[in-house]
């Protein structure tokens, strides 16, 4: 009973994990169609972010929930003017330019803050679920998780910012003519994408050591998780993380967690080849 | 007559034999063990240079043919102790897994976003699995798997049949050579035909072009496999010059160094590419010999350069620069930009 | 003379809305027709699924070529059947010359050899030589119309399927598409789906309207035309 227990928190925890760092992908790719391959890297600044709060002396909540997302933010909207504008509707140009950004990110990291891991601590300790040791701050995640993805729905469909953003995202000529402009929407878009990174990368910071090239193990599920979840922004992100969570996480208990995660990508194929436009492409189509 | 065809036209001989000679007495005035790196390089960009350049095909896991043809490579070697035959497999084994892979992507009509993420995907299974194979269950025939360690110790390349006689070092190199200006003949010879013309239609309009009768996702899987063969091969070599197999053959690593390889080079020709490979691994090599700047940051800020700069890559770039220098512009301006760009904007929905 | 193109029941659903519903359509040899009806009528659907541009099983009812059931045929297998066809977007090769497109066109059915002679044919038909070596995306709109019917033309068919051929084109390149269009009858069944009733008058052919997916009325031209029903159908649009 408590084993099962703790599988299924651990399936909860997964889908958190995918939601929260697959949630400023989503909303850049849903809103923009813009891959963003340095996705990755902008999650694990908002790790080093906290990590270099905390040797500041700021709280750490306050350092992951406030400055990591602001900071990481920024950088994205550093990046947008620099880079990304100039690219709008070129998809592939995109992927490789941020895919070239990604690779400067992790040489500017290294270079900054060296190669070797570092480590923030967990504020919150473990706790006991019958007979089993768990991971406190994994609830701490999961609520985050939960937080964000209600969050940006709420903003999106019922605020006007969210609405403005949609419309744009629609129709950018339509949107002009009301007198937004559209590439103003792009560059607020982008750049909460890039903080909801952060915020991802902020909030993961104290589960394991943080290297320059923690981010590389975040795109790939990130990518698979919101390409197959199709272009709706929240409906797209959480069916699919719940169908690669539960996935991936019933085989990892099942045999190992290497073939845990193959389960997972292979299982993105399947449903890639079977969905050309993703779940929210087949199902839930008007959601947001 | 034909404008954008030009690209796509025969082999300038001129060019191909001064390539060729340089090529072949390289190894008088260089070390031949870097030369020959850079030339498995170049044939490992080729093969994606002319998926992507004249099919419109790119692959973002390129690396897994290049690491099925090493891994098939030493697998074979160590348990058949000859090189011949680990040889043609490591070219048809990679084409056989792109066969299945190409079809079910193109058949599938999966749009060039999709495709990208699936051929990723399909790398980073290959690697993942490979890193976890250490321990001595894991092995085919006699040869153990290694796991993240990978496989070391296997039989290099021999003259074919006699085992005892092996190429290594110079010989390699002229391998290597000869394949690739082989290759490049091959792709050459290709696009010459009518097979070329009706790529470059499908690759601009592939709806019309399968309303002209052509059966479009046939020919795409039959580059795609062409493709994946040339660069099993390269990877083949990659063993040979590496004495040792490890996942990092399947790494995002390789597939994103051969991307940017063929991007500088320039996309929609078959030189650039090859030479993209050689100048830009160069610089990787040294590079790699100094700890002052980093590698990721300088090839990352290259690959962002040449996206907003010049996104047909430098070769294309030149040939209309020279275009223009010699006044030779009565040529439309499409001139050497054969590659497509993949429009969609925000606005539309797929 | 038997059927050049036979369906039966056939029925295209999108959802909950049902475009084509239960049509029963034949088209003799060497016939003309047009099909008509206001937008939304289903006419681009019944079209499509013609021309093996939906994946049709045999829910879907069946379609027929010269007798070969194509239900479920690619569109590629359609066309290699003999059947030339032009969708109601233009569908060219932006990037390549007027030529390059004709010449693709071509090929398949002429040969390397045959080729360059057919293409001065259709060029000197059409009257693009004026623009022959200009890219295809700098054309205007109905410049490009007339480059796709050169692409039809050029595979030689014996069932042309046209999909608002005159969209976007000049008086002058009107006129000169319904000559082509008679001309093309002489040697192979065509139809022609259109909802601009100056140019089904122009063609003066067989007419078949659609109605919220299926076959409102079938007869000649005029009559058609000036049947109360249809006048009906069309009030708010373009009623003659």
């Amino acid at each position: 009973m408590d084993y099962a227990g703790v599988v299924f928190l651990e399936i909860i925890y997964m889908i958190a994990f995918l939601a929260l760092t697959s949630a400023g992908l989503a909303v850049v790719f849903g809103m923009m169609r813009v891959i963003n391959l340095a996705h990755g890297e902008f999650v694990m600044l908002g790790g080093y972010t906290t990590l270099t709060c905390y040797k500041a002396g700021i709280n750490i909540y306050f350092a992951m929930l406030i400055v990591a997302p602001i900071v990481v933010g920024l950088i994205g909207l550093i990046v947008e003017r620099l880079i990304i504008r100039f690219l709008y509707g070129r998809m592939i140009d995109t992927m490789l330019a941020t895919w070239g950004l990604s690779l400067f990110l992790i040489g500017a990291v290294t270079m900054i803050f060296g190669s070797s891991a570092v480590n923030v601590p967990t504020p919150i300790s473990g706790y006991e679920l019958g007979s089993y040791q768990m991971g406190g701050y994994n609830l701490f995640i999961i609520f985050v998780a939960f937080a964000v993805m209600a969050g940006v729905w709420l903003v999106l469909r019922y605020t006007r910012v969210g609405l403005i953003a949609r419309g744009a995202m629609q129709n950018a000529a339509v949107a002009s003519s009301l007198g937004y402009n559209p590439k103003t929407v792009y560059m607020i878009t982008f750049t909460a994408g890039a903080a909801l990174a952060g915020l991802a990368g902020g909030v993961l910071a104290p589960l394991t050591g943080l290297l320059p090239t923690s981010g590389g193990a975040y795109i790939a599920k990130a990518f698979i998780t919101i390409v197959t979840g199709g272009a709706a922004v929240i409906a797209g992100t959480l069916s699919s993380s719940v169908i690669f969570g539960v996935v991936s996480q019933v085989v990892s208990f099942a045999s190992t967690p290497v073939i845990g995660e193959i389960a997972m990508l292979a299982l993105a194929i399947v449903l890639l080849r079977l969905m050309p436009q993703g779940i929210t492409g087949r199902f839930f189509r008007n959601s947001t | 007559m034909i404008t954008a065809w030009r690209s796509i036209g025969g082999v300038r001989w001129g060019w191909f034999i001064a390539f060729a000679l340089v090529l072949l007495l390289w190894p008088l005035a260089y070390d031949t063990h870097t030369a020959t790196v850079l030339l498995i390089w170049a044939l490992f960009a080729l093969s994606l240079g002319f998926m992507w350049g004249y099919a419109g095909i790119l692959s973002f896991g390129h690396s897994a043919y290049f690491g099925l043809g090493a891994y098939v490579y030493a697998i074979s070697a160590v348990n058949i102790g000859e090189s011949t035959i680990p040889l043609i497999l490591a070219i048809l084994i990679p084409a056989l897994v792109a066969a299945v892979i190409g079809a079910m992507m193109f058949y599938g009509r999966i749009s060039d976003v999709y495709m990208g993420v699936m051929t990723l995907v399909v790398s980073l299974i290959m690697f993942k699995f490979m890193n976890a194979t250490a321990g001595d269950q894991y092995a085919i025939g006699d040869a153990r798997l290694g796991g993240f360690n990978g496989m070391p110790g296997f039989p290099t390349l021999n003259v074919p049949g006699a085992p005892h006689i092996s190429l290594w070092g110079v010989p390699t190199y002229y391998v290597c050579a000869v394949s690739l200006l082989l290759c490049y003949l091959l792709c050459r010879w290709i696009l010459a035909r009518s097979f070329g013309r009706v790529l470059l239609g499908i690759r601009e309009n592939e709806t019309r072009c399968e309303l002209l009768g052509y059966n479009a996702p046939a020919v795409k899987t039959a580059i795609f496999i062409i493709s994946a063969a040339m660069a099993g091969l390269s990877g083949c070599y990659f063993a040979n010059w590496a004495e040792i197999v490890t996942p990092s053959v399947f790494s995002l690593q390789t597939s994103s160094d051969v991307i940017i390889w063929t991007m500088v080079g320039g996309v929609g020709t078959l030189i650039g590419p090859i030479l993209g490979a050689m100048a830009l691994g160069m610089v990787k090599l040294l590079l790699g010999q100094q700890t002052l700047i980093n590698n990721f940051l300088v090839f990352g800020a290259i690959l962002i350069v040449v996206v907003l700069a010049m996104p047909s890559g430098v070769i294309p770039a030149f040939q209309k620069w020279w275009g223009n220098r010699s006044r030779r512009s009565r040529a439309p301006s499409n001139g050497g930009r054969a590659r497509r760009r993949l429009t969609v904007k925000p606005a539309e929905r797929p | 003379m038997s059927d050049v193109v036979e369906t039966h029941e056939l029925t295209m659903r999108f959802g909950g809305v049902v475009a084509v519903n239960n049509v029963n359509f034949n088209l003799r040899e060497r016939e003309l027709r047009c099909l008509i009806g206001p937008n939304g009528a289903g006419k681009s659907t019944f079209f499509k699924c013609l021309t093996g541009q939906y994946q049709l099983n045999h829910t879907n009812g069946r379609v027929f070529i010269r007798g070969s059931d194509v239900t479920g045929w690619r569109a590629h297998e359609i066309v290699r059947l003999g059947v030339g066809i032009k969708t109601q977007v233009p569908s060219v090769m932006n990037g390549l010359t007027v030529e390059e497109n004709l010449w693709l066109a071509a090929r398949r059915i002429h040969g390397w050899n045959g080729t360059p002679g057919a293409l001065d044919e259709i060029i000197a038909e059409l009257q693009l030589s004026e623009f022959a070596k200009r890219l295809v995306g700098e054309l205007a709109h109905g410049q490009r119309q007339l480059v796709e019917i050169g692409m039809v033309l050029a595979q030689r068919p014996w069932l042309v399927l046209l999909d608002e051929p005159a969209a976007g084109m000049t008086g002058d390149e009107v006129d000169r598409l319904a000559k082509v269009i008679r001309r093309i009858n002489q040697t192979a069944s065509v139809i022609v789906v259109d909802h601009d009733m100056e140019f089904v008058r122009m063609l003066g052919s067989n007419v078949t309207v659609f109605h919220q997916g299926a076959v409102l009325m079938e007869g000649p031209c005029d009559q058609v035309l000036s049947d109360e029903k249809v006048r009906e159908v069309y009030i708010g649009t373009r009623a003659k």
